[in-house]
């Protein structure tokens, strides 16, 4: 199954589907964009133009490559309960997604069920990767010990594609190793690169696994699976907008989110309680406490797109 | 004072003396990062009294977001 149908989705997707692999999930909440072409190899500009759903357009040219594979596509918005829904009969659970919010719910998913994951990310020229193995590695919760926040995105700083293809391969060859059952030969290791200062590290972390984690520990809790974690959204009643509110209170850098949005098509305005970032289209006003804003649209959907496209 | 970090030989100024200094001078305070010292994870809490010294070697890997 992979979350995401964005850089990294349409890439593993694509390779495994070439691949012949039996049976696939796609899940993606997203709609086609120009911006998307440069890196996202299953779109066209037809399907930009027509705002095609990235798991209509992706099934379609999937379907197109390998009719033999079955190919289950959701347009979705996916959380705990779309994750519980579909996790049945997966075998492994490929992370291709641009956010920390559902990342933890795919670890306690994994951890829950006893699958597999690969966390793969990238921005930049800079990208990451490491393999989950219940009951084996350290889990996400583990590694992080905070949830990372905010920050530099593909929309804020921009990728370039090699970087995609770089942590594409590293996590569709684990993913391989995985699906034929040859644990022995997968890497154990965290890997990371940075194609342009011609950078690479492959550390072991076998270490940062935590007895009390209370992902993977022995008194797990799950607790990403817990309503209390999970970020709150909310259309405002006969405004136009959405609001995001992250499942802890935040104390967000109004300065630093206004260095990054700067560099940006828009109009960035800030007071000492909270920043507003205006695009052609929407405006995004962020409050010291973590909340957002998203006005311009009544889609939780799109204001969600907005909210990690700019803010991470 | 010279250290490896990420495989690349730098020189960093002598009055950086611990990870979390190091971290600073890099700029990479904000960031959730895991830091090897010479072969060995060190944990979070570690890094303001782990001391940093001549000829180090130091791999960062910060976690980022995107897909």
């Amino acid at each position: 199954m992979i979350i995401g149908a964005g850089a990294l989705g349409t890439g593993s997707a694509e390779m495994l589907v070439r691949a012949g692999i039996g049976k696939i999930t796609l899940a993606d909440r997203d709609y086609v964009e120009w911006s998307n072409l440069q890196r996202q190899q299953l779109y066209t500009e037809e399907e930009a133009e027509q705002r095609t759903p990235k798991a209509v357009a992706a099934k379609r040219r999937l379907s197109a490559i390998n009719a033999e594979v079955d190919i289950r596509s959701h347009v979705m918005d996916v959380s705990v309960e779309e994750m519980e829904r579909l996790i049945e009969g997966v075998d492994l659970i490929l992370d291709a997604s641009d956010n920390f919010d559902i990342r933890m719910v795919i670890n306690d998913i994994s951890q829950k069920y006893s699958i597999p994951w690969i966390y793969s990310a990238c921005v930049g020229s800079y990208g990451i990767s490491y393999t989950i193995l219940p009951g084996e590695t350290p889990c996400l919760n583990c590694l992080l010990e905070e949830v990372p926040m905010g920050g530099i995105t593909c929309d804020t700083v921009g990728i370039i594609s090699p970087a995609v293809q770089m942590v594409l391969s590293f996590q569709i060859s684990e993913a391989l190793k995985i699906l034929v059952e040859d644990r022995l030969h997968l890497r154990n290791k965290l890997v990371s690169f940075d194609l342009w200062k011609n950078h690479q590290s492959t550390i072991k972390v076998d270490m940062l696994k935590k007895a009390d984690c209370l992902s993977c520990g022995a008194e797990r809790s799950y607790p990403y699976l817990s309503f209390s974690n999970q970020t709150k959204t909310a259309v405002l009643c006969g405004r136009d907008t959405v609001q995001i509110r992250p499942s802890q209170r935040l104390d967000r850098d109004l300065e630093s989110l206004d260095k990054i949005l700067s560099k940006r098509k828009g109009e960035v305005k800030r007071n000492p309680y909270l920043l507003s970032f205006s695009t052609s289209n929407h405006r995004l006003v962020v409050f010291k406490d973590g909340r957002v804003l998203i006005h311009g649209t009544k889609s939780i959907a799109e204001a969600k797109t907005l909210y990690h496209r700019y803010l991470g | 004072m010279i250290l490896t970090v990420n495989g690349d030989q730098v020189e960093i100024p002598e009055a950086i003396e611990t990870i979390t200094e190091l971290l600073q001078h890099f700029k990479l305070y904000d960031k959730v990062i895991i830091v090897e010292k010479n072969g060995e994870i060190l944990e979070k809490a570690k890094h303001s009294e782990s001391l940093i010294s001549d000829k180090d070697s130091i791999e960062l890997v910060h976690f980022v977001g995107g897909g």
